[in-house]
């Protein structure tokens, strides 16, 4: 087992127990994708049942498709790289183990839609992966499985390039990414248009996980019924997940769809855990009582971020760090997220202090409502996601609080 | 699509997705030819693909609030105070940025709908600093507008209570009051995409984000062309004319001093707006009366000195053009317009080594004054130190211009106080006056006498069409007339933002008296073609400057127009807010309405003017003393900030 270093700084092993990817033949999928017509490779990811691995959960067979009737010669497949979710670090496993896999995707995308360019964006903090991916770029090439006519193929060109992210978590949003792709500040555009009809340099775009892309070259290797044949019937396949936090043992793991989260602390070693976030800062808070709950797009979805909350956690400390993070990482464009996370956080040293009234709170959650509502984005949409779930789950704890230590005015 | 919808819309430089939604073929059995129908609030209207929410409610006259949404600017979808209600859409949508391709029902103002707006107007409140009293958007700011609107009582979400940024109060033009701004990005897009100068952009993430200069350096400092169309599109008071009113009351209220006023043909047209008329009501007249009762000592007509800048820019290229077809010597054609300030300091920043092609003539304005504390002082034996020029223009980069240091040629400052129309809007108000009830009254002699040609001036293409009758009359010795009905040049007219015309030269007559001591005859001019272009707003200018530059057709030319302000000065950045391409519209009409009730119509017909020539310029335009007091030099800036 491989370790590395995690975003919060504790030492993971990589992976605990093998992934389905290390049993796909390398370049089956894209083999067989090869002798396929557009119209079926985009029916087998349509017949799988996958949706995006990147958080918001996209049917991936509707985006090609959409991006593939797109009309223009220009076309460009974007995987999305930046893993900046706090508490996620599979894509960073897949990319360096599983590269193949992940370009294997991007090829396959690109043959199904239309595409002769992929990119690549990859998160600053990951500049170190890029000798590694490069040269299996490179190798891809001289193995003919980029460039002109892969695999014999006439007119199936495709080739990938690497673009380095600028840091900012906002650049993870696929049309942020874009902007940022394009040469402008990372801020998200409105949609609609969307990327698969306006995206990079105006033309039709797909953007995918990491993740998304592998287990695209795993459903073209192995067929769509196997993933389907996974998980529940909203949500199928498997999944990896990033595990940190209170347990024995953290790490990424693979699970199949429909989870439940006590099955899952199980195998971590987190069975006394009070609480668990799912889906990193903009996901929900989920306490004990809730863990007989799903991990499933019908349940409660996630991107694949898990931090285990153990019984000695301060919950208001933890809605405080999540919002801090949201004050610092909002774009800032638009007034929901800009000026509502900030009121949030303001909030949460009131009730820290023991200062919030009731009536304030309540105004508070309303506004969490309306960011929710509002915000151009998804980073506003969900920044009060933990917040909101919080006050609702541990209200007797965060309530008639006097803590001045802890809200920093000792 | 009219020209004045689509204006701006082909140069743009706002991302991919702010520009026009491009939309795909629906397949929906409502579609028939591109209409969608769509409910919104339980009325029912067909629309053609594309278009936006917020349109579709303006046509079902309903009201959906706005902030950051300017008709003239490409879509931001940031301020979120347009969010409505679509049916089966998990989030609000911004009205503004929701291009309809389908069929769909929309509340316009749902609970949810109405939360929100409520929240977001006390989440801005809680980063404003301000106080609508002590305000000059007081009456006429959305923010304000918005606030009453949703009932606002108190701060949901607080305050501030001390100013969280210093004023910045470096350029002659515009003042920057950072504690009043709301994010709009309005200015920005103004100046980046609108105007193509890009003097503002965001600085800094989340509730860190601000709205900056290069450098956050003083506007003085960088390239802005003082144009004020971000003041015009500041939807509060954050951006505002450098306001000198009240020196030029204290002025007026020191007995010692002769206080001058001169009036630009725009401000009349719009002036109106700001005592509540519809835009497109002249009230030039009334204005004078009001003037007067402010205690203005006389009250003369710009538009006399935009007469003489015709003749002056007229006889400056008909010299440029000898030179280079009779005495074969190298010159820079084709000659630009000077006499729009903001066009000015564009070239003078982005185009430096094309100096040389503007006209050495000033503008109206800065001739006027130069011959006020001259010519004037002395017919009338006042101490030109005595006398106070003040000019009402509809532009803020005019006060930058009349502080020029080069500004000076009488031995004064030429001009001393530039005011725009909001400005004396505002003198007007404060002495009492509700300007559209005054009787009417006439400008003072001696230049009180205009003619319709200086009129059009505040119109884009209206430089170049009074420039056309003078060349044209004075070459064939005929009345323009027989050219072109009414005098109307019409090519030369409209909202398009780059216009061309070629007029053929087919005969000549004798050369006027005017100018005996310039040229001999004309016969170098049959049958040449004379070529002209019109540009406005610096977007299409900077379009024809570098047209110009790759050799192209532009650079065949012979004369070219250029206004920094979209529209002309009546679109001018001192005019009254707000403006929106119907109100630009509006305007013209009412100038051009004006230039047709003149008798005299073309600039070297104007008697004053010819006075002038008799009796003080007596070496003709282009002469000696015109050069001194009536032509400038520039200054090549560069875009490069030190
Ligand atoms: C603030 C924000 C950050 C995001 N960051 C990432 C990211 O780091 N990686 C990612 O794959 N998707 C991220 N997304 C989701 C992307 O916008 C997009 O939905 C995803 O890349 C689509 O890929 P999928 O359909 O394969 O999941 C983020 C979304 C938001 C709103
Ligand atoms: S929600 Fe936040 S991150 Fe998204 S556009 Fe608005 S300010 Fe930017
Ligand atoms: S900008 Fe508007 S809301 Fe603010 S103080 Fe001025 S008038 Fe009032
Ligand atoms: S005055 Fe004109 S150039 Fe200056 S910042 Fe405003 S829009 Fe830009
Ligand atoms: S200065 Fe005015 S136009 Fe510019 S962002 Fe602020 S409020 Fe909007
Ligand atoms: S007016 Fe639509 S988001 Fe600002």
């Amino acid at each position: 087992m491989s370790a590395t270093q995690n975003k919060t700084g504790g030492m993971h092993p990589t992976t605990t127990g093998p992934l389905s990817f290390g049993s796909v033949k390398p370049n089956q999928g894209l083999q067989n994708a090869a002798k396929k017509s557009r119209a079926d490779i985009i029916a087998e990811i349509s017949a799988s049942g996958m949706k995006g691995r990147g958080g918001a959960g996209f049917p991936t067979g509707v985006k090609w498709n959409l991006a593939a009737a797109a009309q223009d010669s220009t076309k460009y497949v974007i995987c999305n790289a930046d893993e900046g979710e706090p508490g996620t670090f599979k894509d960073r496993v897949i990319l360096s183990e599983y590269s193949d896999l992940v370009f294997e995707g991007m090829t396959i995308a690109g043959l199904a839609i239309g595409a002769r360019q992929g990119i690549v964006y990859l998160r600053g903090e990951y500049s170190y992966l890029r000798p590694l991916l490069e040269a299996v770029l490179e190798r891809r090439r001289t193995q003919e499985l980029l460039g002109e006519s892969i695999l014999g193929r006439e007119g199936f060109s495709f080739d990938i390039t690497i673009r380095m992210g600028s840091g900012a978590y906002v650049c993870g949003e696929e049309t942020a990414l874009i902007e940022s792709l394009e040469g402008q500040r990372g801020e998200p555009r409105n949609r609609p248009p969307f990327p698969v009809d306006t995206g990079y340099m105006g033309h039709p775009t797909v953007v995918n996980n990491v993740e998304t892309l592998a287990w695209a070259a795993c459903i073209l290797a192995k067929g769509a019924a196997w993933f389907k044949g996974i998980g529940t019937d909203k949500s199928t396949g498997l999944k990896l997940f990033s595990i940190s936090g209170d347990c024995e043992r953290p790490g990424v793991y693979e699970f199949p769809m429909g989870i439940s989260i006590s099955e899952l602390l199980r195998e971590v070693g987190g069975e006394d855990a009070k609480a668990v976030q799912v889906g990193g800062a903009s996901g929900h808070c989920v306490p004990a009582k809730s863990f007989a709950r799903t991990l499933a797009y019908e349940d409660i979805p996630t991107g694949g971020s898990i931090i285990v909350l153990g019984p000695g956690r301060d919950m208001l400390g933890i809605a405080r760090n999540f919002l801090e993070f949201f004050v610092e990482e909002s774009c800032g464009q638009c007034t929901p997220c800009r000026a509502g996370t900030v009121k949030l956080l303001e909030g949460v040293e009131l009730l820290q202090e023991g200062r919030c009234s009731m009536k304030y709170l309540r105004e508070l959650c309303a506004l969490g409502e309306t960011m929710q509502l509002a915000s151009k984005c998804g980073l506003g949409q969900s920044s009060p996601n933990a917040f909101l779930s919080i006050v609702k789950e541990f209200q007797d704890e965060i309530m008639g609080r006097t803590d001045l230590a802890a809200a920093g005015k000792e | 699509m009219s020209e004045s919808t689509t204006f701006g819309k082909d140069v743009s430089r706002a991302p991919v997705s702010q520009r026009g939604h491009r939309v795909g073929p629906v397949d929906d059995s409502q579609a028939i030819g591109g209409q969608i129908s769509i409910e919104m609030d339980g009325k029912t209207l067909k629309v053609p693909i594309g278009t936006t929410i917020l349109e579709a409610s303006k046509e079902l006259g309903l009201r959906i609030p706005t902030l950051c949404h300017h008709e003239d600017l490409c879509v931001a979808g940031v301020c979120r105070m347009c969010v409505v209600e679509v049916e089966g859409q998990r989030t609000l949508q911004a009205a503004c940025a929701y291009p309809i391709t389908q069929p769909i029902k929309v509340k316009t103002h749902s609970r949810k709908v109405r939360q929100a707006r409520r929240h977001i107007l006390d989440l801005i409140l809680a980063n404003h600093y301000g106080e609508c009293y002590a305000c000059n958007r007081n009456n006429n700011c959305e923010l304000q507008t918005l606030a009453k609107e949703y009932g606002v009582d108190f701060f949901r979400f607080g305050h501030p209570t001390e100013p969280m940024f210093e004023l910045d109060t470096s350029s002659h033009s515009v003042v920057r009051d950072m504690n009043k701004c709301v994010l709009c990005r309005r200015c920005i897009r103004t100046c980046i995409d609108f105007q193509e100068v890009g003097v503002l952009e965001v600085q800094g993430r989340g509730a860190e984000s601000k709205v900056v200069t290069f450098m956050d350096k003083p506007l003085a400092e960088v390239v802005c062309i003082n144009c004020g169309q971000c003041i015009n599109r500041c939807p509060t008071g954050a951006l505002r004319a450098n306001d000198p009113t009240d020196d030029v009351w204290a002025a007026i209220d020191d007995p010692t001093k002769h206080v001058v006023m001169q009036t630009a043909p725009s401000p009349r047209a719009g002036i109106g707006e700001c005592f509540g008329l519809p835009p497109g009501r002249a009230l030039t007249f009334e204005m004078n009366t009001a003037l007067r009762q402010c205690g203005f000592d006389k009250v003369f007509d710009t538009n006399f000195t935009a007469d003489l800048t015709i003749i002056e820019e007229g006889t400056e290229l008909l010299l440029r053009l000898k030179k280079a077809l009779v005495d074969k010597q190298p010159v820079a054609i084709p000659q630009f317009t000077s006499c729009s300030p903001g066009w000015v300091k564009y070239i003078e920043h982005f185009y430096p080594e094309y100096l040389a092609h503007l006209s050495s003539a000033k503008s109206p304005q800065q001739m006027f004054g130069a011959l006020i504390k001259t010519y004037y002082a002395h017919l009338n034996k006042i101490d030109p130190k005595d006398i106070v020029c003040v000019a009402l223009m509809p532009c803020s980069a005019k006060k930058f211009e009349c502080n020029r240091p080069e500004m000076c040629d009488s031995g004064y400052k030429d001009i001393d106080y530039g005011l725009t129309t909001r400005e004396l809007g505002k003198m007007i108000s404060e002495a009492g006056i509700n300007l559209p009830d005054l009787p009417k009254s006439d400008f003072d002699d001696p230049f009180g006498t205009a003619t319709g040609s200086g009129v059009i001036f505040g119109a884009t293409g209206g430089v170049m069409e009074a420039a056309l009758r003078t060349v044209i009359e004075l070459v064939t010795g005929k009345k323009v007339e027989n050219f072109f009905d009414h005098a109307e040049i019409i090519p030369l007219r409209g909202f398009e933002g780059i216009r061309y015309a070629e007029i053929p030269v087919k005969e000549v007559g004798p050369v006027p008296g005017i100018l005996k001591h310039l040229f001999e005859d004309w016969s170098w001019l049959k049958g040449a073609t004379l070529k002209v272009a019109v540009a406005h707003g610096t977007a299409y200018a900077k379009k024809v400057m570098d047209d110009i530059r790759a050799g192209g057709k532009f650079s065949e030319c012979h004369f070219i127009e250029f206004m920094a302000c979209p529209g002309g000065c009546l679109g001018g950045g001192g005019q009254p807010i707000p403006t929106s391409p119907a109100i630009r519209a509006a305007r013209a009409q009412a100038i051009y309405s004006e230039d047709r009730a003149y008798s005299v119509r073309k600039s070297h017909e104007n008697p004053a003017v010819v006075k002038v020539y008799n009796e003080f310029l007596t070496d003709g335009p282009c002469g000696h003393l015109s050069h001194k007091l009536l032509h400038t030099h520039y200054t090549p800036r560069g875009k490069f900030i030190a």
